[in-house]
């Protein structure tokens, strides 16, 4: 059972055990942590921030592992993902718009993109140096677990690592109860070249709480994927926290790219503070999981600062999915660029909701936000909501959403020249989703975001054979 | 041999072919004019199969087969191909993907060797040169934000690649410059052949000039009310639908009374 009490037992009995344990302030923190979920318990629609998403089930969900393959095999075959996905990604023409040729760039970076890149896998909550591979580094950036990190450089760690009154309840749940996650940790104009990646395998255990540390300092540049692939089938809970501290003109891109099985629940924050010209991307692939809950939040804490926030869900059968995103213009000149898409099948449900707040200081903001949500059957729902706070008299700011179907004379358009109306259907689908994934810079990423989507899409390989 | 016979469509409950007889036969190229409104767009769409528009009597006979009960794709892959009066805009598909996509299907039909992106890119290259389209546009999206010649100019690079046996082209002409015009007449001339039929839509008889048709027919109101040679075009050019109109009003009694039971 996953009621409030469970996880009091589960703090009482493991807390002794969890990494930093030994440091006062960081017990201290889960402890006013689980006091606060138990103050608050699982949130239902009559918060204000979930008002589409209730959490109320989960005083009666029975958490589960059930069968799961070998984490070595699960980790195996998302490399071989992107391995297959980025071959070829050298060409001139990038994107949707390269299809024909693509496949023939003979020369397609002559060693695999994964080799350069940095991994770091964590397999039931836990670090798993044997399945890692974090690769050569700069002098100056320091890429390692969270529970290694608390142990060798707490001092730092405690800057970065949040409160326990951060977020909603799920937060305070994950900030009590985490075992691991990544520590990032970047020196003054480090900049790493290869993405990052984490890739978070449950296993065995029905739930695990993770948290991702990443602490860029002045003009760091660096790329980080999250992974959540499946692992064990069953109901289980993975909760994530990630929280980027992007200083001065730093660069930092987060890519989630999350796949859990079909039964499991997943509720993640992922959170950033901009100092002055910090350059913060976020893509979000919500393409897994019963239900998904991400929070996503940005704050221009310092003047001239950019956010892109770029989604794209898919859910079928009677998912859900939800994003909740808040973007906090503190400082003048930010510019903030919001982008999601979702595709809504059978009677899944989507929920985005788009909280933009400009302070009365952050004058010469420029934000935009939109939402287009295509339904895909008659007991699909979409729901798309703008919440704008402007308290500047100078600002810039757009927002639109659209909730619809496919296109019918783009339909008939394809069939016309010979295209069967399912093939038709499954082409507009990926090309309108596929436009999210071409804000994805790094090409063997975008790839694989258009591996994973295309696994989603019925028909799906048919349409890759044409790509 | 397409035979149009007694065609009768609707949408939304309003009639717009009403009672429409039109044959064509193997090898010949038909002109349908006709004031805006009349239909024209209307049998396009009906003969490339919009399911939009109800049949609501009258049929359909190409060669033998009954053309009202195939589905569009079905139709396009035995050979029939519509030039659309506005192409329509898909973002976020590639044209070059759009094409692969409608030749293979054709030809997967035709039971021919689906194109490998080689062979089909030097198939493709080369008929973009032929109707003077930038390679670029390979790689734009499917008509998105084309100028409307270049649409056109899309649509007959789309009806060149395809080699439709039946080809119709709703106003193909509209919105080209007199080059542009030469480039796409001759692209449909090149394609005129004994087994190859074409029914042309316009509202310029200058067209004509460059595609000399066998027939031209008069659609007004739903139905053919006029056929002749190419004198006809001419005599349209000159004198306007009124003349027509006016002749149709006179014996309409007569005309539909027969048509009906
Ligand atoms: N989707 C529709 N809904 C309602 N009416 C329609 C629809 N499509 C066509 N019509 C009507 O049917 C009639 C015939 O239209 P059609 O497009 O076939 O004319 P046309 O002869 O091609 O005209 P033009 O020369 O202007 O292209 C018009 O009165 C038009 O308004
Ligand atoms: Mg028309």
């Amino acid at each position: 059972m996953s009621a409030i009490d469970f996880w009091l037992g589960r703090h009482r009995d493991t807390a002794a055990r969890l990494p930093g344990a030994d440091l006062p302030w960081l017990v201290r923190l889960r402890e006013d942590a689980i006091d606060r979920f138990a103050d608050e318990g699982w949130p239902t629609t009559r918060r204000e921030n979930w008002r589409h998403t209730s959490l109320a089930f989960m005083g009666q969900q029975a958490l589960a592992a059930e069968a799961s393959d070998k984490p070595e095999a699960v980790l195996a075959r998302l490399r071989e993902r992107y391995r297959t996905a980025s071959r070829g990604q050298a060409g001139t023409h990038e994107g949707v718009a390269s299809v024909v040729g693509a496949g023939s760039t003979a020369n397609a970076a002559a060693s695999a993109p994964q080799d350069l890149d940095h991994w770091l896998v964590f397999v039931d909550g836990k670090f798993a140096p044997a399945l890692s591979a974090i690769g050569g580094l700069p002098g100056g950036a320091r890429i390692g677990s969270l529970a290694d990190a608390l142990k060798q450089s707490p001092e730092t760690v405690e800057a970065a690592f949040g409160s326990a009154l951060d977020g909603e309840a799920p937060q305070a749940l994950n900030a009590a109860l985490v075992t691991d996650g990544a520590w990032i940790r970047l020196g003054r104009g480090i900049a790493i070249e290869h993405p990052i990646h984490l890739v978070f395998i449950g296993a065995t255990v029905a739930d695990q709480h993770l948290r991702n540390l990443v602490v860029a300092e002045a003009g760091a540049q660096a790329t980080i994927v999250e992974h959540y692939p499946a692992g064990a089938a069953g109901s289980t809970l993975t909760t994530a926290v990630t929280r980027v501290l992007a200083a001065q003109d730093s660069h930092v891109t987060h890519l989630k790219l999350q796949q859990e099985a079909p039964e499991a629940i997943h509720l993640a924050t992922i959170e950033a503070e901009q100092a002055r010209g910090a350059v913060f991307a976020s893509h979000s692939l919500s393409f897994g999981a019963r239900l998904a809950r991400n929070d996503i939040r940005t704050r221009l804490a310092g003047e001239g600062a950019e956010a892109l926030l770029n989604g794209l869900y898919h859910a079928d059968g009677r998912r859900h999915v939800d994003h909740h995103t808040r973007i906090d213009h503190a400082r003048p000149q930010g510019t903030s660029r919001e982008f999601y898409r979702g595709l809504l099948d059978g009677s899944a449900r989507g929920v985005f909701t788009g909280r933009i707040l400009v302070a009365q200081d952050a004058q010469r903001t420029d934000a935009m936000q939109r939402c287009d949500n295509l339904l895909l059957s008659r007991l699909a729902e979409a729901d798309a909501r703008p919440e704008l706070e402007i308290y500047a008299d100078d600002v810039k700011c757009a927002h639109g959403a659209t909730i619809g179907q496919l296109d019918e004379d783009a339909l008939f358009y394809l069939r016309s020249r010979g295209v069967d109306a399912v093939h038709a259907r499954q082409l507009l689908t990926y090309a309108f989703a596929a436009e999210v994934l071409e804000r994805i810079a790094h090409a063997p990423l975008r790839a694989l975001g258009r591996a994973a989507l295309l696994e989603r899409l019925p028909e799906g390989a048919r349409l890759e054979e044409l790509l | 041999m397409l035979k149009i016979n007694n065609l009768h469509a609707a949408i939304d409950g309003k009639d717009i072919l009403k009672g429409l007889d039109l044959e064509v036969a193997d090898g010949e190229v038909h002109a349908i004019m006709g004031p805006n409104g009349s239909g024209k767009s209307t049998l396009a769409q009906v003969l490339a199969g919009r399911e939009t528009f109800t049949v609501t009597d009258g049929s359909v006979d190409w060669d033998g087969t009954d053309l009202l009960a195939l589905p569009a794709e079905e139709r396009a892959r035995a050979g029939l191909f519509l030039a659309f009066q506005y192409p329509v805009e898909i973002p976020g598909v590639s044209n070059a993907y759009f094409l692969k996509a409608a030749v293979n299907a054709v030809r997967r039909h035709r039971g021919l060797p689906e194109y490998d992106a080689m062979d089909f890119l030097a198939r493709v290259k080369a008929e973009m040169k032929a109707v003077g389209m930038k390679e670029e546009f390979l790689y734009r999206s499917v008509n998105e934000g084309f100028s409307g010649g270049e649409k056109k100019r899309n649509e007959v690079l789309q009806m060149a690649l395809l080699e439709p046996r039946l080809a119709v082209l709703d106003e193909t002409d509209s919105g080209l410059d007199i080059d542009a015009l030469k480039i796409v007449a001759e692209g449909v001339n090149r394609l005129r052949s004994p087994e190859r039929s074409m029914i042309v839509i316009t509202h310029y008889q200058r067209l004509l000039d460059y595609i000399v048709p066998d027939k031209v027919h008069v659609l007004s109101q739903g139905r053919i009310v006029r056929s002749g040679g190419r004198e006809l075009a001419l005599e349209l050019e000159e004198h306007g639908y009124g003349w027509i109109d006016a002749a149709q009003s006179g014996k309409a009694g007569g005309a539909s009374a027969g048509a009906r039971p």
